[in-house]
């Protein structure tokens, strides 16, 4: 079999081996978080499709699990209409290929936005049309590497009042009701910073040149379609892990915790919600994974990410099928062993101690 | 002494049963549910009625050109028209008969399957004889029937043939490939693990690519190898990855107790996976199965991106057709609604299937 491969290999005057990587890649990416043009090498371009699949991942994984813990929430609601549409929604959606859903939002909803001249005004500089979503672009002055820092000192202060508390109320048994001091401390400390820093944010507004918005930030359609359906569709799935979930909770518990005299809101964040994600985070963990698989459907549509530049472009430039498949499939690989190495460690972190 | 009456039996006051408690319980119970219930009749008022106006109000359905659609509602003349493309794709129209004699006969052979009871061996028999006479059917070449090739073949009948072989074919393998993993033998054990692990850690996509780009490479030059099938053993792989994941959670799920009940009656290894294990495994996998069955019903779709044409890819061929540019909208909205139909169909026969074979609390 090996020696047919290597007749084959031969016949076709495929070069082997690595040394491509370093050469010329000689085509443009549309959009790249770093720097790229033609010269790059294929190294680059193959860095490039790892940051852009990345992006348009971490993209799906946060709307996807907000829209799901809303949607998983609301199915379980009591409200006849808001559980009726959560249910709907996840049986439209989940029974419907992410393929299809996301070539429809991108051949059908984003082509019939209007051209930049008749472009729709969202709020304060939004701007979107159908060469994309167009906002303002934040470039940090000098100073603002302050207000970053601040930031991080509220948060550590957060957790270490957090621990006092935790503390305050393992000795005393007196709970303190931390949450609206710590939304103060998170807010209020980076804004003093800010100001005292001098204002050091400014912003790059999209502006209308010509037939297009120049400057700012601009999500293409590609990218729009692909985030877009990637969040719709794995919150579905995400939606029914949480209602799983809460479901799972033996009803005696939520009784048993009235009965004790706590509020709502206690037994909600004391008693069930602790049970309820100890059966909801794993499977909502490893719908990250199938967001990052997922992302690879972008070749359908031309956003730029690891499949379509690597495994599309630069496979059709050099033909060197083997190594560059490989390629992309171990960083596929990489992500998942990531993923369950965060699982087991997740898994472990809830497991039911003692008894 | 007393005589009592017995008193006229009264209706329930309203404010307990019927419609007006239902709309008071559900609809407007809180002041929440009441601001949610309007929120959401708001919605829907915004999104259905123009649906309506769109889908079936201002829609065409008669006619046979473009011109037929002058509403501004859908053109479902381009569907009805481009029905056969969307089904069976590039097959030639003469032959047409042959897919629809399988769509029957796959209907009666159900229905046998069905009405044979519990005879093991006519079961296997049917299961057995329906794809030969569905492959000489369809692939022709023989018993005078015009031989087409797999490059015509498309539409919802491609994808139902790929999603129903991979879903079939990986049944065994995956099983197989799940027994490894339990397997005490190491190179057996690691090699499955490995193979499950890689398979379910890629894209399918990539996994499709290396089908389509890789492995022509492995073979003699001048051997081709028809796509379709590659694209069939790759599915087919990629699924077994996924049976075999859910089959060894159904394996941890049986007490051990079966397991040594079955060393002490003397069966052997196969036949104590066979007769003891494996039946009650299937049981208790059976909703995974079926999702993972739904999951690869929807994955078919992928293979519009190296080239074959399901489905999916139907919509965006009709819709550059010049005669009938304009109308993916409609396309899309077609296909979604098949895919809709067959998935949630399948999820809810999985849930009938759960309820017969629960055993317990009979």
């Amino acid at each position: 079999m090996f020696t047919n491969l290597y007749i084959n290999i031969e016949a076709r005057g495929i070069k082997t081996g690595f040394s491509f990587l370093n050469e010329r890649a000689g085509f443009d990416i549309s959009e790249s978080p770093i720097a790229y043009n033609a010269n790059s090498s294929f190294l680059d371009s193959f860095i490039v499709g790892i940051a852009n699949t990345l992006y348009v991942s971490i993209f799906g994984i946060v709307f996807s699990t907000i829209l799901g813990v809303i949607i998983g929430i609301a199915r379980l609601s009591k409200i006849f209409l808001v559980s009726k549409l959560a249910s709907t929604y996840i049986e439209v959606f989940r029974n419907t290929p992410l393929l299809l859903q996301i070539l429809f939002w991108y051949n059908v909803v984003l082509v019939a936005l209007p051209n930049p001249k008749q472009s729709i005004q969202l709020g304060a500089d939004m701007i979107l049309n159908n060469r994309g979503f167009s906002v303002p672009r934040p470039i940090m002055e000098e100073g603002f590497s302050f207000v970053i820092i601040a930031f991080f000192a509220s948060i550590a202060l957060v957790v270490y009042l957090s621990k006092v508390a935790k503390r305050k109320f393992e000795k005393t048994g007196v709970n303190t009701f931390l949450l609206p001091w710590n939304i103060l401390i998170l807010f209020s400390i980076p804004l003093l910073v800010y100001v005292i820093a001098g204002n050091p944010l400014s912003f790059d507004d999209p502006v209308l040149q010509g037939f297009n918005y120049k400057g700012g930030m601009t999500y293409t359609p590609e990218f729009l379609a692909l985030a877009f359906s990637l969040s719709i569709y794995t919150a579905t799935f995400t939606a029914e892990a949480v209602r799983s979930g809460i479901e799972a909770v033996d009803i005696g518990q939520k009784e048993a915790s009235s009965d004790l005299g706590l509020s709502a809101y206690q037994s909600l964040k004391l008693v069930i919600l602790p049970q309820a994600i100890r059966i909801a985070l794993p499977p909502i963990i490893s719908q990250c994974l199938n967001v990052v698989k997922n992302s690879s459907l972008a070749a359908a549509v031309g956003y730029p990410e690891l499949v379509t530049i690597f495994s599309g472009t630069a496979l059709n430039q050099t033909g060197q099928a083997i190594e560059i498949i490989l390629m992309t499939m171990s960083v596929y690989l990489c992500i998942s062993l990531i993923i369950s190495l965060v699982l087991n460690y997740v898994n472990k972190k809830l497991e039911i101690k003692g008894r | 002494m007393a005589i009592y009456e017995i008193e006229q039996s009264q209706k329930s006051p309203t404010n307990t049963k019927g419609p007006i408690k239902w709309v008071l319980d559900n609809l407007v119970a809180t002041p929440t549910h009441v601001i949610f219930s309007f929120l959401i009749l708001g919605l829907l008022y915004i999104t259905i009625p123009p649906f309506i106006t769109w889908a079936i109000i201002d829609a065409n359905f008669i006619g046979t050109t473009k011109a037929s659609c002058t509403g501004d509602g859908a053109c479902w003349v381009f569907i009805i028209h481009k029905m056969d493309f969307f089904i069976y794709g590039f097959y030639p129209e003469s032959e047409i008969y042959r897919i629809n004699w399988v769509f029957g006969l796959s209907i009666i052979f159900l229905l046998l399957f069905k009405y044979t009871g519990k005879t093991f061996k006519a079961k296997i028999a049917l299961f057995s004889l329906f794809p030969i006479i569905a492959y000489f059917l369809i692939t022709g070449g023989s018993f005078g029937l015009v031989e087409v090739p797999t490059d015509k073949w498309g539409g919802l009948m491609l994808t139902l043939i790929i999603s129903s072989i991979g879903i079939v074919v990986a049944m065994p393998v995956g099983i197989i490939l799940a027994f490894g993993r339990q397997s005490k033998l190491p190179i057996i054990k690691s090699f499955s693990i490995v193979y499950i692990e890689f398979v379910r850690g890629v894209p399918l996509i990539t996994i499709l690519f290396m089908g389509s780009v890789i492995l022509p490479m492995f073979f003699p030059e001048g051997m081709t190898f028809d796509k379709l099938l590659r694209v069939l053993i790759v599915v087919t792989l990629f699924q077994a990855a996924y049976v075999a994941e859910v089959i060894r959670g159904g394996l941890q799920a049986i007490p051990k107790g079966q397991y040594e009940a079955a060393d002490s009656e003397g069966l052997s290894y196969w036949q104590k996976m066979l007769i003891i294990i494996l039946p009650q495994v299937i049981k208790v996998s059976i909703p995974n199965l079926v999702g993972n069955a739904i999951g690869l019903f929807k994955d078919t779709t992928l293979v519009l991106i190296i080239g074959l044409f399901d489905l999916l890819t139907m919509v965006g061929l009709t819709s550059i057709d010049s005669h009938w540019t304009g109308f993916a909208t409609e396309g899309y909205v077609f296909v979604g609604f098949i895919f809709l139909i067959f998935c949630s169909g399948l999820s809810r026969y999985s849930k009938v299937l759960e309820d017969r074979l629960n055993t317990e609390n009979r």
